[in-house]
């Protein structure tokens, strides 16, 4: 028993340990604007705006079929306009988010973490440190920023095309009306719909971005350990994203 | 003055440095060498605070580099130039951006930072190439911008991380050159870390031989061809036949 948990107590030990330099480190980062302004813009057009096509593909598919599926449930039971309703309020609160989220997981943070991980390797991270910049102002910083500030600017027009691809399904597929559909989507609609949804994904584009960071910069061993840093980065993004989401339902619900 | 004193390092169970302690004086090329796996590279990697001793001390114009702050870290990396075996130069930005990078974080202004890159590639002999991208560039050639990246700087020290491992011997001798030339028309301390004996033996004011961390022998460039010492002989004789530099 002693013997199997000291390696893992170890780990922990470590991870605790990597946990609190970051902080620190990202502290000091934040406050070197000069070193990660430079670099935000950029890093705003290649992690938001190259992740649209992605995101609105995505969309379209989920708000038909969850046009589809709402509809076969509702037959007899319940009026078919509340088709509308489940649409706007699943794809806003929930799979809009969080299926955007999940998306750029496999995008973003497998980009990140390749990128610094290539980086690791060969060196470049250690170049930056000898120039005295601090890779964490350098990379870090302007990343996860433009991620935290993209992910929701990426998922509202998900939910946009969600909703239109969830109408557009119920009217030219199922019997029923603009009228109706837009009937269900605003009876139960809240302001608080659309916000939850972007707060959540604004956490996520924080985690996925500092997960890619995270494993890109502890990347090891060439290309096998940029491979390896890749996986983590999309299976620890995709993992936070599940928790965060359980996280802001029972903390803003 | 660099000084390592009984600087010890490991790797998980293999030691790297086991009692390493070692003076390097002012306005010299010292050289080290030794059997690959010896503590080399991480003896330079001591210097500018990239690794950190398991015990022992590094110290660099009598700062402990282990006891320095961040911004006191960050000044002292400011004033060496590091150049890494592969390179390492930054695949995303052009060879201006390169050299810029650590000339911006020095605070100077875009006028003395376009003078300082145009002055650097000159001085390695790549005048005109700033506005390509180092995968543009040969293998010697991506070296060299190395070199004018750290010498861009006008650092007190310049690391050098196997400077001619991988070039054909028209280029290592270019190469070698070059280092006299930045020792000389910038007044650096240079420390180099190499294989290459024929290199060591052209650039080398001292020569320091490491063997299992810690240093087997230092001299002259001539105590050290002169020396009994069976293996610095066997490392030295192997790479002297023709043909047999590395």
């Amino acid at each position: 028993m002693t013997d199997a948990a000291g390696p893992a107590r170890g780990r922990l030990g470590e991870f605790v340990v990597l946990s609190g330099r970051w902080v620190l480190e990202a502290r000091r980062a934040l406050a070197d604007g000069a070193t990660w302004r430079p670099q935000l813009f950029a890093q705003m057009r290649k992690l938001g705006v190259d992740s649209v096509p992605v995101a609105l593909f995505l969309a379209v598919f989920t708000g038909m079929v969850l046009a589809l599926l709402s509809s076969y449930m509702f037959t007899r039971a319940i009026p078919l306009y509340f088709v509308g309703t489940l649409v706007t309020k699943a794809v806003m609160m929930e799979l809009g988010p969080v299926l955007t989220g999940m998306a750029l997981a496999g995008r973003v943070g497998a980009n990140i973490a390749a990128e610094l991980g290539t980086m690791r390797v060969t060196e470049q991270v250690d170049a930056l440190e000898t120039l005295a910049i601090s890779p964490h102002a350098y990379l870090v910083t302007p990343r996860v920023i433009a991620a935290t500030l993209m992910f929701p600017v990426v998922t509202a027009m998900a939910m946009a095309v969600g909703v239109v691809s969830g109408w557009f399904t119920a009217v030219n597929i199922l019997d029923l009306t603009s009228g109706e559909f837009m009937r269900g989507a605003q009876q139960f609609y809240k302001f608080k719909d659309i916000w939850f949804g972007l707060v959540k994904s604004a956490s996520f584009g924080t985690a996925v971005a500092t997960m890619g960071c995270f494993t890109g910069l502890a990347a090891r061993g060439g290309a096998e350990g940029v491979g390896r840093a890749t996986t983590r980065a999309v299976v620890l993004g995709c993992q936070a994203i599940l928790v965060l989401d359980a996280f802001w339902a029972l903390v803003l619900l | 003055m660099i000084q390592f004193e009984d600087v010890h390092k490991r790797f998980g169970a293999r030691v790297v440095l086991d009692g390493f302690t070692l003076t390097i004086p002012e306005g010299q090329t010292t050289v080290l060498m030794g059997y690959s796996g010896t503590g080399k590279s991480v003896a330079l990697k001591h210097i500018v605070g990239l690794l950190e001793p398991d015990a022992g001390r590094v110290r660099v114009d009598e700062q402990v580099v282990g006891d320095l702050d961040y911004d006191a870290l960050m000044r002292l990396r400011a004033r060496i130039g590091f150049v890494f075996q592969f390179a390492a130069l930054f695949d995303s930005l052009s060879v201006r951006e390169n050299l810029a990078l650590g000339l911006r974080r020095q605070g100077l202004d875009p006028g003395t930072i376009d003078t300082r890159v145009t002055e650097s590639l000159r001085l390695v002999e790549l005048a005109g190439i700033e506005d390509r991208s180092p995968a543009e560039l040969s293998g010697g050639m991506r070296k060299r911008v190395g070199i004018a990246r750290a010498i861009a700087l006008r650092p007190r020290y310049i690391l050098y991380d196997e400077p001619t491992t991988g070039l054909d011997p028209v280029t290592t001798a270019a190469m070698d050159d070059l280092m006299v030339r930045a020792r000389r028309e910038l007044g650096a301390t240079s420390v180099v870390v190499t294989h290459d004996l024929a290199s060591a033996f052209t650039i080398a004011d001292r020569i320091v031989f490491l063997n299992e961390g810690r240093v087997r022998l230092a001299g002259t460039t001539a105590e050290v061809q002169e020396t009994t010492d069976p293996l610095v002989r066997e490392f030295i004789t192997s790479r002297s036949r023709p043909g047999g530099v590395a």
